[in-house]
């Protein structure tokens, strides 16, 4: 489990590697929070081309930093999700709360 | 019904134990030479299941989880998920897809949602102060069969 992540002016982008459920989400979540915080950038990347595995924990972590990021005043995007985490997240209607990029 | 084969597997509820019990119950089912989508949706299933046992079922302590998985002919698998927690006492409001009873907004209140659409059938048994047991059915094509 691991989050690398990259800021510019504009973006923070979080490249999110490994599996995540209830039991990784936790340590993920609190690094891209603390990161939000101190850049707080108008955009937020979540970046899931490394991650294998996902449940709907993976759906609280993408609603948890769409809150943040509105309260922040910016958005989130999603980018390359797998068929397989696209599948959950089309299930959660995850599209309507912030751009999936394929 | 006889099983043609199953396994029983017993864990207690450490949240380290969900990626355990969904690569086991995925190996397990692995000799009916299933699909990548469908040993997926097995393992997103059996890690929802495995999910609300730690985070519902047994919340600030640790229980034991039981997991029973067995393969029948015509491709049909079986998951039972049973603790032997606080249990449910509304099944069908704890069902509702964006339910949940979390309080920190990290959860998604999806558990059941993504079981229901990823699987064939849920059922789910529950008393309070008893426990809870969810099972999980599903029908695995052979790749003959999916062409």
């Amino acid at each position: 489990m691991s989050v690398n992540i990259q800021a510019s002016e504009e973006a923070v982008t979080a490249y999110i590697s490994g599996e995540i459920d209830h039991h990784t989400a936790k340590g993920m979540r609190e690094e891209i929070d603390n990161c939000l915080e101190r850049m707080q950038p108008g955009i937020l990347v979540l970046d899931f081309r490394d991650v294998s595995f996902m449940d709907s924990s993976g759906i609280g972590l993408v609603i948890g930093r769409y809150k943040l990021m509105q309260e922040l005043g910016g958005e989130v995007r999603v980018a390359h999700p797998s068929a397989h985490i696209y599948k959950v997240m089309k299930l959660a209607k995850l599209d309507q709360l912030a751009v999936i990029e394929q | 019904m006889k099983a043609i084969n199953e396994v029983k597997i017993t864990l207690p509820s450490y949240s380290a134990n969900e990626g355990f019990a969904r690569v086991a119950a995925a190996g397990f089912f692995a000799q009916m030479d299933p699909t990548v989508e469908e040993i997926a949706d097995i393992k997103t299933a059996v890690s929802e299941a495995v999910t609300n046992c730690i985070v519902h079922g047994y919340q600030d302590r640790i229980g034991m989880i039981h997991i029973h998985a067995q393969m029948f002919e015509g491709g049909l698998i079986k998951i039972k998920i049973k603790d032997k927690g606080c249990g449910i006492p509304d099944i069908k409001l704890a069902m509702e897809p964006m339910y949940t009873t979390c309080q920190t907004g990290e959860r998604a209140g999806l558990g059941f949602a993504v079981m229901e659409s990823f699987m064939d059938k849920v059922r789910v048994y529950s008393a309070v102060g008893r426990g809870t047991t969810v099972v999980l059915t599903k029908r695995i094509l052979s790749r003959a069969e999916n062409g």
